[in-house]
């Protein structure tokens, strides 16, 4: 099996070189950034496969990372980690283009199971991002813009429900009858809905959100 | 009382002497130690002073004179300073109405007087329609305050607008009228060009300091937060450095606490749904140390039949905290249009439904019975060494 080169960027020096220590072998960490000047700098340099990226950077945060790396075109592949629970900051990086969100709290097991996953052009969702998603295109009384955009299967809401619920991929395949492969299609096409749909709900919904 | 009563004789005050107070003066105190016996507004006298000076000096003189026969008030103490920012005020409206005054020569009295008198006037019944309140925030801190610096800027310009035209009207010629609207202009234009740069900077001065203080304020209520939660759980936890799983029940409950001051929408635990679940789930979590995540998606009200959901799922939240075994437990709870449902699923050793005894409550009674008798349902599903999943639903009541 190949190994995953990593780029870790995050402003907590400690958090770094704790995500560093817990990462499995398959994973090797080629870098460190600590802001968005370096990260973007490293990016181009080191040609990492997946970033590990943190919401919350001095100089514009995650999503300025996202703008000028994606903004430029590269196809590096990031994962967004953060301690954040804050809606607008999870749909933020999805919508700038992370192809996951994961919490700290996530054990170092499972992070690399989601680089790994990552690195080969799937999806991360946490239960918690799928819950977002699942309240954000719930709220929906005004006919959808884009039929196939704005609105999802009864599919890929049953995968989100059980991904909300604890589940695993695997767990998820099984559940449904369906192959884990199948599962990670579901989830890559919520994904793309999330980043491209302009649904304006999606967008009031998180302003909502913030002026809790 | 007696004593009192023998040592202060009490002779009834028709009308208070008039006194000349040291507090809230602006030049010597005459006009408010008059306006106080008058029973008027100060501002009053004032602008009255402040006109009669132009007309041939005699406000002055009439002050001058007041002064002269009004003792001053005795006060206790240091002596209060004097309103400077009124004084600039007066200082600043005096010039104008002179400077106007002397452009049309109106200070001569005659006909050209009326156009001042006339102003002011206005002025007056402008300041009389205005509501104690807003008068009051019109007159303090009259440097300071950029809504009474304009409401005064305007005042002023309205003034000199309505004696120009008043003047027109009574002089009654036309080539003059064209002379005096120019002068106007001139003596507006001027006053705007010498305030412009002042007011702007005022402008600027109090968006910074408004914008300081906000920072200030949500900084104390931070400070406040972290020092009333943060810091007493680290101390907390430095006295329990020895027992492990109480320093994490602690970290667990004070990371939830912080999140939910810092994420979640400021709502009564005891009003919504959402709310009422990450209530029961913090006191399951903090009386069992298991850590429990919850993903709520919409939100509904509460009502006796989602309480005894919320009490079921309690329960098997308890259930998956003490026989599970499990490190971590999942609440999901979904509020559809005509239906909640609840799941409470961990990873933990399972059990076999049929071997749980009949006279264990716990399931049957606190969970699928409550559900039942409430017009619900409840599903479990469980495994030995497969984890347990518990399935609540109950319909919502329209």
């Amino acid at each position: 099996m190949k190994t995953v080169r990593v780029l870790i960027v995050d402003d907590h020096r400690l958090f770094r070189s704790g995500v560093r220590a817990e990462l499995g072998p398959s994973i090797q960490v080629v870098g460190e950034a600590e802001d968005v000047e370096s990260a973007v700098a490293s990016i181009a340099e080191l040609k990492p496969d997946v970033v590990l990226l943190d919401v919350h950077m001095p100089g514009g945060g995650g999503q300025e990372v996202l703008r000028r790396v994606l903004g430029a075109g590269s196809q590096v592949r990031f994962l967004a980690l953060s301690v954040s629970d804050a809606a607008e900051d999870v749909i933020g990086v999805i919508r700038g283009g992370a192809r996951g969100y994961v919490t700290k709290t996530i054990s170092g097991a499972e992070l690399t199971d989601a680089i790994v996953r990552v690195s080969e052009g799937d999806a991360v969702f946490s239960p918690r991002l799928a819950g977002f998603v699942l309240d954000a295109f719930a709220s929906t009384e005004a006919p959808p813009i884009d039929p196939e955009l704005d609105s999802l299967t009864q599919r890929e809401r049953e995968v989100l429900r059980l991904i909300a619920r604890g589940y695993a991929y695997k767990e998820i395949a099984k559940e449904l009858f369906i192959s884990v492969k199948t599962v990670e299609t579901h989830v890559s096409s919520v994904l793309r809905k999330l980043q491209l749909s302009n649904r304006h709900e999606l967008s009031r919904w998180a302003t909502a959100r913030r002026l809790v | 009382m007696l004593r009192e009563m023998s040592e202060t004789p009490t002779v009834p005050d028709a009308a208070p002497r008039l006194v000349r107070p040291a507090a809230g003066r602006v030049v010597a105190g005459v006009a408010q130690g008059a306006a106080a016996q008058l029973r008027l507004d100060p501002v009053v006298l004032r602008l009255s002073f402040v006109l009669l000076t132009v007309v041939n000096g005699l406000g002055v003189v009439a002050y001058a004179a007041l002064w002269m026969f009004t003792p001053k008030e005795q006060v206790k103490g240091p002596e209060p300073a004097r309103d400077w920012g009124q004084f600039a005020a007066y200082g600043v409206l005096w010039m104008a109405v002179a400077g106007f005054g002397w452009i049309t020569g109106a200070s001569d009295g005659g006909i050209g007087t009326w156009p001042i008198a006339a102003g002011g006037i206005g002025a007056l019944i402008l300041w009389q329609q205005a509501d104690p309140g807003r008068r009051q925030r019109w007159m303090t801190g009259a440097v300071r305050k950029v809504s009474a610096s304009w409401v005064r800027t305007l005042i002023g310009a309205l003034l000199i607008v309505v004696g120009a035209i008043g003047f027109l009207a009574a002089s009654g010629e036309l080539a003059k009228a064209k002379t005096g609207l120019v002068f106007t202009a001139v003596v507006v234009g001027g006053m705007l060009m010498i305030a412009a740069p002042w007011l702007a900077t005022l402008v600027k001065e109090l968006q910074r300091e408004r914008t300081e203080r906000i920072r200030q304020e949500e900084r104390a209520e931070v400070a406040a937060h972290v020092h009333d939660s943060v810091l007493h759980t680290l101390t907390l936890i430095q006295r329990n450095a020895h027992d492990s799983r109480e320093v994490t029940r602690l970290a667990r409950s004070q990371e939830r606490e912080l999140r939910n001051w810092l994420y979640q929408p400021k709502q009564d635990a005891d009003a919504t749904l959402a709310a009422a679940v990450r209530r029961v789930a913090a006191e399951e979590e903090d009386a069992h140390g298991v850590p429990i995540e919850i993903v709520c998606v919409g939100d509904c009200d509460l009502d006796e039949s989602l309480g005894a959901l919320l009490q079921a799922a309690r329960q098997a939240m308890v259930n998956a905290a003490r026989y599970s075994g499990a490190p971590v437990i999942s609440v999901y709870a979904e509020v559809e249009p005509d239906e909640v449902t609840v799941f409470i699923r961990d990873r933990g050793k399972g059990f076999d439904m049929d071997a749980v005894p009949a006279d264990r409550m716990g399931i049957r009674q606190s969970i699928i019975g409550r559900m039942e008798r409430n017009g619900g349902g409840a599903r479990i599903r469980t495994e030995p060494g497969d984890g347990t999943e518990v399935m609540l639903t109950m319909k919502r009541a329209s």
